[in-house]
């Protein structure tokens, strides 16, 4: 199956989406003027005759929209961060255009069902005077046309199914130009390993535009699913068992893709997000780089930064987090918890739940439970301890500084909010 | 009425109208296996699936005695020939002898059960139990259940030989020996699956 | 009333049978099948009351972002909760409590084959779910979820309670729920009415018949699954024990070759209400009568071979996936034939829009788009995407809550005047309907998108920013919009009750044996044996020769059957009684008081040789029909 990748990827379903292709543009119109701009469009408009402009067609035109087409509405905003309608590679690109074909398919099953079922509701309504009904008990010409039916209809959907099964779901091998990624599910964050690069980070997967990536699933206690919509669907990571999910990126896919656990593991379920960076290939090299280089110790410019890094030695970070830039030649920590190694370079804190801002890391180890309800990391000071906000900052400040070459530059990086 | 009264009172009413011809409880008994059926099927499934994964011993090759179990499966088969016996018995209203195969039935169920506690106790010294490894627990429980299934047989049979005491049994009481029957044979053939797929599989 | 009763048993030496005709004893002893049916019903519809109270706490939490109504724990343990009571002890009791009432009504037959066993299956059912009710107020309700994962049920990760009250409850009403299935196919096969061969059994009966089957071979895995769980927590087997190499996926194997069957085990009984009411209401015999009766029976095969299509995302591989994914599209082509038949049946008739054809309609709607998302979701590579989120809550929403829901609720309007002797006012049912088909879809519909924007299932809360908001508030308001349709249909009951107009035997002009009973059916239920000779042996009666030319059998042939008189079987204690001593003993376990629950179950023990030595007992009726002016 190493073959894979190296087949330009063609849809089975290529030719529907050139009429797909016809058809948006016209949808787009419909739904501009169901929207908000296309009502204040029809709003602002100037009043016309009024013998033209009838009351009720005025009121018509606002609530019709809304009211009947309300499923109609929500539709305009189908594209989204985590939404399977926004593909970036080739896998969610497949899973959409299956979909898209059934409910193509669909369409006529539901016209046809309903119609029939409207107009003999409308046609033998029971009426006065009626005859009684002929006491059939079927007709088996029409038994056996109504069983073809679905047939067919079950046909069309199975063999592009089929085929896409195969070639999304195959258990792929690796070449060396492919990344691998161990991914290791724990109540609630994400342990990402690059075994051929030596690196170990947490709950931000970064990836090279345009390679194939290979991820091994695991889980350390339950069952989680790893679900990236933008990008590969989902496969669940599940304890004792391997499993191995794949995915590809285009040119056009450089970007930051939120994605989340689907499979309820208690407690923090519902924060257990984490992020994949698809960057350019240099970008991913000097990602890799700070992992690799090795620990130099700096004296920061920043007092602050100095007091944050006797704080997470002092309040006791290291006795769960990995730092990997604290100390040359000695682990911390324990595996169980996210590895801090290089955090300056996150986009995100608690498990992809706040954007990793100054503010929100020192929020987010002041007080984990008001952020991330249900989470496993202590809070460290009492509510009203007087010190809690300052030292949470100082802390803030020291992680962010890791994995940026300069302590101020550390700083500017982070109050941009990454992402 | 008082005629009707009295053939009540013997409780020898003509049955109601009935679109089978199977009795009720014959019926009954077959539906209540083949749902006994799945229920075995579970469990003989999840000692498969967790066959050869222990992940510390005592493993199964180094504790099973085929021969020693061989002898229990043929008392439980040679059971079942008596149960076959009983019914014919019954069938006949021979009741002596219907009471003598039944009391065999019984016996002999017993001593597959005896057989059973031995094993299990040996199992035990030998260091598996329930908590040792996934066999020990796929092993005992599954074992165990069939156990508990010869017990209830055992029970039934019993409880039916002592019936026999308290009230008259005739040819027309077959039915409920033949339930007994059925259920008999079903633990018995069980039994031997089980036999196959838990011992013998393992000497392949 | 004229009649003469004899005793047929006098054997009950240990304890004198109670022989209550009203007041609570006679409920708690009752053997009959159409009192356990209203049961059944009524213990059904109050469990329902609940899940339905869990249900608009979730939505309230999910209005809009970040909200804070129950924290994440709480919300675990709603929809939990909601979910095994609105499948175990909601629609499937529903299902079976129609059964009970119905399917002897349907057949000709005086009450089921083992009444006393019907009794035991519904207490250990109600007695499993306030079990599982319980453990609100003793240390938190269940919250792994219905399907329960392992290894989310395993002492490391789950220490309450919870999950106990879940296996145990959920464990002792299985073996009630199997043994009443037993009771019903051992029903339908032996005691049909004479001439009621089996393709003349109407369609509701046919129904339960397949989803007795269903039963007998579904739960057993699912018993043995809980019964690893009890193990696992109780005694400390290995089961699911990761650190000892237990396989977790092996859980989700035992659960769902239950699980999907459970699936028509809801559905298929709705199949059979839909089919009794879209006749009746068309004034035309069901159309396609066999092709119903087989493509019910092919559904309940193929739901055997489906299971995994609920674990696509489990790293299967794909030679597996795709199987299951054929299996699951090939069930539904006979699923699409019933639909098809539905319409040909209403095609040509007569059709008059009562409030239970409206149901039936509703159910039509809904079941179809259930069905097509169904079809969506056993595609593995859109499955990849859309598992685990709310695109399958609303799928399944679809099937069983508008689908089967929706059936049962037409099901409820269209037997009320058989089961009380009222009707159910018209005009109201009607208003209930609007609310409560529009408030389903405003609640479900906009969950598809919801799953497909990015929402996972069993999420209390999800983040402002991804497009989440307006379907999610959309969906919130149609659960008020639902709920208030719910209101008015208990609104409607009450109503009945206190002014609903006398029904009389048939008020909907119908085609089957039950409406020839009186309303509500005395406790023998028909004074003399039917007999029967065509599909329709009502409508035969009141249309002689209009179908096909025949006409309804000598009404005294029936007599003959008779001869002996009405068999009443004897009222018991012991199926409560036992019933009882398994769910406390229960509790023993739970709190690892092994005596007591040695105690409970000796206790049981006595109470199942008490029942087998206490025999049928009961009395023969002879009715004096001349008296009774039939």
């Amino acid at each position: 199956m190493s073959d894979i990748r190296h087949t330009r990827y063609q849809s089975p379903l290529a030719p529907v989406r050139f009429y797909l292709l016809l058809a948006i543009p016209l949808l787009r119109s419909v739904l501009h003027l169901l929207t908000d701009s296309g009502a204040k469009t029809l709003r602002n408009a100037p009043i016309q005759d009024p013998k033209e402009g009838i009351v009720p067609m005025r009121w018509l035109r606002r609530v019709l929209p809304v009211a009947v087409l309300a499923p109609l509405l929500t539709s305009c905003s189908l594209q989204g961060m985590q939404s399977m309608f926004s593909p970036a590679g080739s896998i969610a690109q497949e899973q959409l255009d299956l979909f898209m074909w059934t409910w193509y398919l669909s369409i006529p099953v539901m016209i046809g069902v309903f119609g029939a079922m409207f107009y003999v509701l409308v046609r033998y309504r029971r009426r006065k005077g009626d005859p009684e009904p002929e006491q059939s008990h079927g007709k088996p010409a029409v038994e056996v046309i109504l069983t073809v039916v679905p047939v067919l209809i079950i046909v069309m959907v199975a063999i592009p199914t089929v085929r896409s099964i195969f070639r999304t779901q195959s258990h792929v091998v690796a070449t060396s130009d492919d990344i691998q990624v161990n991914v290791i599910g724990h109540q609630w964050w994400w342990q990402f390993e690059y075994p051929d690069l030596g690196i170990t980070t947490a709950n931000e997967l970064h990836v090279p535009v345009g390679k194939r990536v290979i991820l091994h699933l695991n889980s350390a206690d339950v069952v989680h699913a790893f679900w990236v919509p933008r990008l590969a669907g989902k496969v669940d990571l599940i304890p004792n068992q391997n499993n191995q999910l794949w995915f590809d990126t285009n040119e056009d896919s450089i970007g930051i893709y939120p994605g989340q656990c689907a499979e309820l593991c208690l407690g923090a379920h519902a924060y257990m997000r984490f992020r994949v960076v698809v960057s350019a290939q240099d970008d991913f090299d000097s990602w890799t780089a700070e992992f690799q280089k090795p620990v130099v110790q700096t004296v920061a410019s920043d007092p602050l930064v100095t007091q944050g890094r006797q704080l997470v030695a002092n309040k006791g970070c290291i006795g769960c987090h990995n730092i990997g830039n604290y100390a040359e030649g000695v682990t911390y920590g324990q595996p169980q918890f996210p590895d801090l190694t290089n955090f300056g370079l996150r986009n995100t804190v608690g498990a992809g739940v706040l954007d990793a801002t100054p503010e929100n890391v020192a929020k987010w180890i002041a007080d984990p439970q008001s952020v991330k309800p249900g989470n496993r990391m202590p809070t460290l000071w009492a509510a009203n301890d007087p010190k809690r906000d300052q030292e949470a900052a100082a802390i803030a400040a020291y992680l962010l500084s890791l994995g940026v070459a300069d302590t101020n530059q550390a700083l500017a990086h982070a109050s941009t909010g990454g992402n | 009425m008082s005629a009707e009264a009295s053939t009540a009172a013997t409780g020898a009413v003509a049955a109601p109208y009935r679109s089978s011809k199977l009795p009720d409880v014959k019926l009954m008994m077959w539906v209540f296996l083949a749902s006994d059926t799945m229920f075995f099927g579970s469990l003989i499934g999840t000692y498969l699936a967790y066959h050869n994964r222990s992940l510390v011993g005592p493993m199964p090759r180094d504790l099973f005695d085929i021969p020693l179990t061989t002898v229990s499966t043929f008392v439980l088969l040679m059971s079942s020939f008596l149960m076959v016996l009983a019914l014919h018995s019954l069938r006949e209203s021979d009741i002596g002898k219907f009471r003598l195969w039944t009391l065999g039935v019984a016996v002999f169920g017993s001593i597959f059960l005896g057989f059973q506690v031995y094993e299990f106790t040996h199992f035990a010294n030998a260091g598996l139990s329930i908590h040792q490894n996934l066999f020990g627990t796929t092993f005992f429980i599954l074992t165990g259940t069939h156990g508990v299934h010869v017990t209830v047989g055992v029970l039934w049979l019993v409880s039916l030989l002592i019936t026999s005491y308290l009230r008259p049994m005739q040819a027309k009481d077959a039915v409920y020996l033949e339930i007994a029957g059925l259920y008999w044979h079903f633990v018995d053939i069980v039994w031997i699956v089980i036999f196959t797929v838990v011992y013998l599989v393992e000497f392949l | 009333m004229a009649t003469t009763q004899t005793a047929v048993s006098t054997r009950g030496r240990l304890f004198v049978r109670p022989t209550w005709t009203r007041g609570i004893g006679s409920w708690l002893t009752t053997v009959d099948h159409k009192r356990l049916g209203i049961l059944y019903i009524v213990s059904a519809f109050i469990f329902m009351g609940a899940a339905a109270t869990e249900a608009f706490i979730m939505r309230l939490q999910l209005l809009t972002p970040n909200m804070n109504v129950v924290n994440p724990d709480q919300f675990n343990q709603l929809f939990t909760m909601h979910g095994v009571t609105m499948v175990f002890l909601a629609i499937m009791p529903l299902g079976i409590g129609l059964a009970n009432y119905f399917v002897p009504l349907q057949i000709g037959a005086r009450d089921l084959a083992f009444p006393r066993l019907n009794a035991f299956g519904y207490w250990v059912y109600a007695f499993g779910g306030l079990m599982i009710y319980t453990s609100w107020f003793l240390g938190g309700a269940p919250d792994m979820g219905w399907v329960a994962y392992a290894p989310l049920t395993s002492l490391s990760h789950n220490p309450g309670l919870g999950v106990d009250f879940y296996m145990f409850g959920l464990f002792i009403s299985g073996i009630g729920t199997t043994g009443t299935a037993m009771n019903l196919i051992v029903t339908i096969v032996s005691m049909r009415a004479p001439g009621m061969t089996m393709m003349r059994v109407p369609v509701f009966a046919w129904m339960m018949l397949i989803t007795s089957f269903m039963i007998i071979f579904a739960f057993p895995p699912l018993t043995i699954a809980f019964l690893e769980i009890i193990l696992d927590r109780t005694f400390g087997t290995l089961f699911f024990v990761q650190e000892a190499g237990a396989l977790p996926i092996l859980w989700q194997h035992l659960f769902w070759f239950f699980g999907h069957p459970e699936v028509y085990i809801i559905i298929l009984p709705a199949f059979g209400v839909i089919s009794e009411i879209i006749p009746t209401f068309s004034r035309k015999p069901l159309f396609g009568y066999p092709i119903m009766i087989l493509s019910g029976i092919l559904i309940g095969f193929m739901g055997f071979a489906v299971w995994t299509h609920h674990m696509f995302t489990t790293g299967l591989g794909p030679v597996v996936n795709t199987a299951f994914s054929l299996t699951s599209f090939v069930i539904g082509i006979p699923t699409g034939v019933k639909i098809f038949n539905w319409l040909g049946t209403l095609w040509g008739g007569s059709i008059r829009f009562t409030t239970p054809l409206l149901y039936a309609l509703a159910f039509l709607v809904t079941f179809t788009l259930g069905g097509i998302t169904g079809i969506m979701v056993a595609m593995p590579t859109f499955d990849a995407q859309v598992h685990d989120t709310y695109f399958v809550v609303a799928h399944f929403h679809y099937v069983m809550g508008g689908g089967a829901l929706m059936a049962f609720f037409g099901a409820l309007y269209y037997w009320f005047p058989k089961m009380t002797g009222k009707m159910m006012s018209e005009r109201l049912g009607k208003i209930a309907w609007v609310f409560t088909v529009l408030g389903f879809h405003l609640l479900f519909f906009p969950q598809h998108l919801a799953g497909m924007l990015g929402m996972p299932r069993r999420i209390q809360t999800y983040p402002e920013g991804i497009g989440l908001e307006l379907v999610n508030m959309l969906s919130t308001i149609g659960s008020w919009v639902m709920g208030v349709g719910l209101i008015l249909i208990l609104a409607g009951v009450i109503h009945a009750f206190l002014r609903g107009k006398p029904a009389g035997k048939d008020p909907w002009d119908a085609r089957t044996l039950e409406w020839t009973t009186s309303s509500p059916p005395a406790y023998y239920d028909f004074p003399v044996q039917p007999v029967v000779n065509s599909l329709d042996p009502l409508w035969v009666e009141k249309h002689p020769g209009a179908m096909g030319g025949v006409t309804a059998p000598d009404p005294e042939s029936g007599k003959a059957y008779d001869a002996h008189g009405i068999h009443i079987p004897g009222q018991s204690w012991f199926p409560f009684v036992a019933a009882l001593a398994l769910a406390i003993g229960c509790y023993g376990l739970m709190y690892d008081n092994i005596i007591f629950a040695i105690i409970c179950g000796l206790a049981f023990i006595f109470c199942i040789f008490g029942w087998a030595y206490e025999g049928v007992g009961g009395t023969h009726l002879h009715l004096d029909l001349a008296e009774e002016g039939q």
